[in-house]
């Protein structure tokens, strides 16, 4: 271990900013939290106020269960993310291990061509997608959304995953050839396991835009049946009034599945994102 | 029954020509060793008869019949890789039996196959473990072990010693020799370290900037050799090339003789001045400097020559070697 890291000061200096950073960003969602167990008047008059015996309302959480069907934007918020990941990580690793693993012509150019999506915005494809989605039909199904979530995905990850693909043993896949594994066995047996860091990586980067966007969810599926939980959350929103205790309840309510899988992603996550850093 | 014959083999990548006109026969139960400084070509090589690597051109045949276009897991070959290439997420008896299972043998058979090979390996112990759990030189045994079970008309090794310490390397070269005389397979071994290639090789490929140098047995190289690049890639210390007229005045030839045919003598013909003596107890390695070259003798037993120290060196006119500009060994 070196100096730096033994000094007490400095230990107490680095845990010190770390901890304040874990307050700062810990705080909106605290006060999300405490002000949805509170009444309408508690929230307005002391909002950093924890909920007493006084204040304390399960009212918001009643709203949200009454009103909508809370219970279905949940279901299609999980289906929409799920599928879509599911998708951009089996799509993205497939087109990352041929553009990684075999030399073909324009091998470069198709690399590039997949990354360009990187930095072009999916939304300003906004009205082109909706005719489209019109005229297949799609509009108002949760089918309309997977998709524009996958496209929107695939290029980072392509991306991200034929970087770590490259680094995969070309010994390793050789072996497996010899020993008269398919390439679709090297592929689904041998590689994936092995980026499975990369994966978890790349799930959670698009997990997270995925579950909290509004726009595709408002433009191509409003109807009441797929609605998903950030826009059946919109409900309490109004113009002229708007129904405070219930969006917060909403929001916390929301938290909870990503913070889940999150959990569930990130033991992987650190090590895909220290792994490319250090050997 | 020849093991593999290869005929005019080219490869090239794009416009970098890698492989030029190759012509090699491997007896059956032949131990041919390729051996060549980085960058020769050796490996491709090995991968374009392990069939990883197609040929541009030529014919590929192993125990007689054409595999230029059989994948690699048809072609009867069996691969040991440097870096051992173990599966990471298959234990040990899993490792091993992954290929048989492929070809779809029969449970009994990959029992008594991988029984056989991990007791040939001493790896008896080890079959329930993870590569992970083991030392490099074990992970070495596993590869070899997964490549005898699959009883192939030939075996491959890319340079599987590099990865290991020196000590460990003599045991796995004396392990593998003693392999190929229990098995009598044919084997080709891929190094780029000499010792190697002349401790276990029947037959020794020179290669260099993808061209055949000399093919022959090992002291048919190290006596014969065709040309300067095989004379001075063969032997350790490397053989001593100096201007011929340092001895003959006027003579135009490069003059190569062998570190160990030096010898102190009061009338040799080399005056040289000692840079630096390398004590070995049952060798002495004096490097010192003839006019404008550096060479090397070894002397037999223990010596007290100092640094600095002048000393002449004599040998046998019969020991020497000559070589003509292009390096072609001429007489």
């Amino acid at each position: 271990m070196n100096k730096a890291r033994k000094n007490p000061f400095n230990t107490l200096a680095m845990h010190g900013a770390l901890i304040l950073y874990t307050l700062i960003a810990l705080f909106p969602v605290f006060v999300i939290l405490i002000n949805s167990f509170k009444d309408r008047k508690a929230i307005f008059r002391e909002p950093l106020a924890l909920p007493d015996a006084e204040t304390f309302s399960m009212i918001g959480y009643q709203t949200v269960m009454k009103q909508g069907d809370f219970f279905l934007y949940f279901q299609n918020s999980l289906i929409v993310t799920v599928a879509s990941l599911f998708f951009v990580l089996l799509f993205g690793a497939m087109a990352a291990f041929a553009l990684a693993e075999y030399r073909f012509k324009g091998n470069t150019l198709m690399g590039l061509y997949l990354a360009l999506g990187i930095m072009i915005p999916i939304r300003i494809g906004t009205v082109a997608i909706l005719e489209m989605m019109v005229a297949g039909g799609l509009v108002n199904t949760l089918w309309a959304l997977i998709l524009v979530y996958t496209a929107q995905g695939l290029p980072l990850a392509v991306f991200i995953l034929s970087e770590f693909m490259r680094q995969v043993s070309d010994d390793l896949k050789n072996a497996a050839r010899v020993d008269g594994l398919s390439e679709y066995a090297i592929f689904f047996r041998l590689v994936l396991p092995l980026v499975r860091p990369a994966m978890a990586t790349v799930a959670v980067f698009n997990m997270i835009p995925i579950w909290n966007d509004l726009w595709f969810p408002l433009i191509l599926a409003p109807a009441e049946e797929t609605k998903t939980l950030t826009l059946g959350s919109q409900v309490f929103i109004g113009q002229f009034v708007t129904d405070w205790n219930a969006v917060l309840s909403a929001l916390s309510m929301a938290i909870l599945p990503v913070l889940i899988l999150y959990v569930i992603f990130s033991r992987q996550l650190i090590r895909g994102i220290t792994s490319g850093a250090v050997k | 029954m020849t093991a593999l014959t290869l005929t005019n083999v080219n490869k090239s990548f794009g416009d970098v020509h890698v492989l030029k006109d190759i012509n090699i026969e491997v007896e059956d139960g032949e131990f041919v060793v390729f051996v060549g400084p980085s960058g020769c070509g050796k490996s491709t090589l090995l991968r374009v008869i392990a069939g990883l690597e197609d040929a541009t051109s030529g014919e590929v045949r192993i125990g007689g019949e054409m595999v230029n276009a059989t994948p690699p897991s048809r072609r009867g070959i069996a691969m040991v890789f440097q870096s051992y290439a173990l599966y990471p997420h298959l234990n040990v008896r899993k490792n091993m039996s992954l290929a048989l299972k492929q070809e779809k043998q029969s449970k009994a058979v990959i029992e008594e196959r991988v029984g056989k090979a991990s007791k040939m390996l001493n790896l008896e112990d080890y079959l329930d473990r993870y590569p992970s759990e083991l030392s490099g030189g074990q992970r070495q045994r596993v590869a070899i072990g997964r490549a005898i079970v699959r009883e192939p008309k030939l075996f491959l090794f890319d340079e599987p010693l590099s990865n290991l310490d020196a000590a460990l390397r003599m045991n796995t070269r004396l392990e593998i020799a003693n392999l190929h005389d229990a098995l009598a397979a044919s084997m080709i071994y891929v190094t780029h370290d000499q010792t190697e290639a002349m401790t276990l090789a029947d037959k020794i490929v020179v290669l260099r900037d993808g061209r055949v140098e000399q093919i022959g047995s090992p002291m048919e190289l190290y006596n014969n050799p065709a040309n300067q690049f095989v004379a001075g890639f063969l032997g350790s210390p490397a053989m001593n090339f100096m201007p011929a007229g340092y001895v003959n005045d006027g003579d135009g030839r490069t003059m190569g003789v062998r570190p160990e045919d030096l010898r102190l003598a009061d009338d040799g013909a080399l005056s040289a001045a000692v840079q630096h003596v390398e004590h070995l107890g049952g060798d002495t390695n004096v490097i010192a400097r003839v006019k404008d070259t550096q060479i090397t003798a070894r002397l037999f037993g223990q010596h007290s020559i100092n640094q600095g120290e002048t000393v002449t060196l004599g040998f046998s006119p019969e020991r020497l070697y000559y070589f003509d500009d292009n390096g072609a060994r001429v007489q």
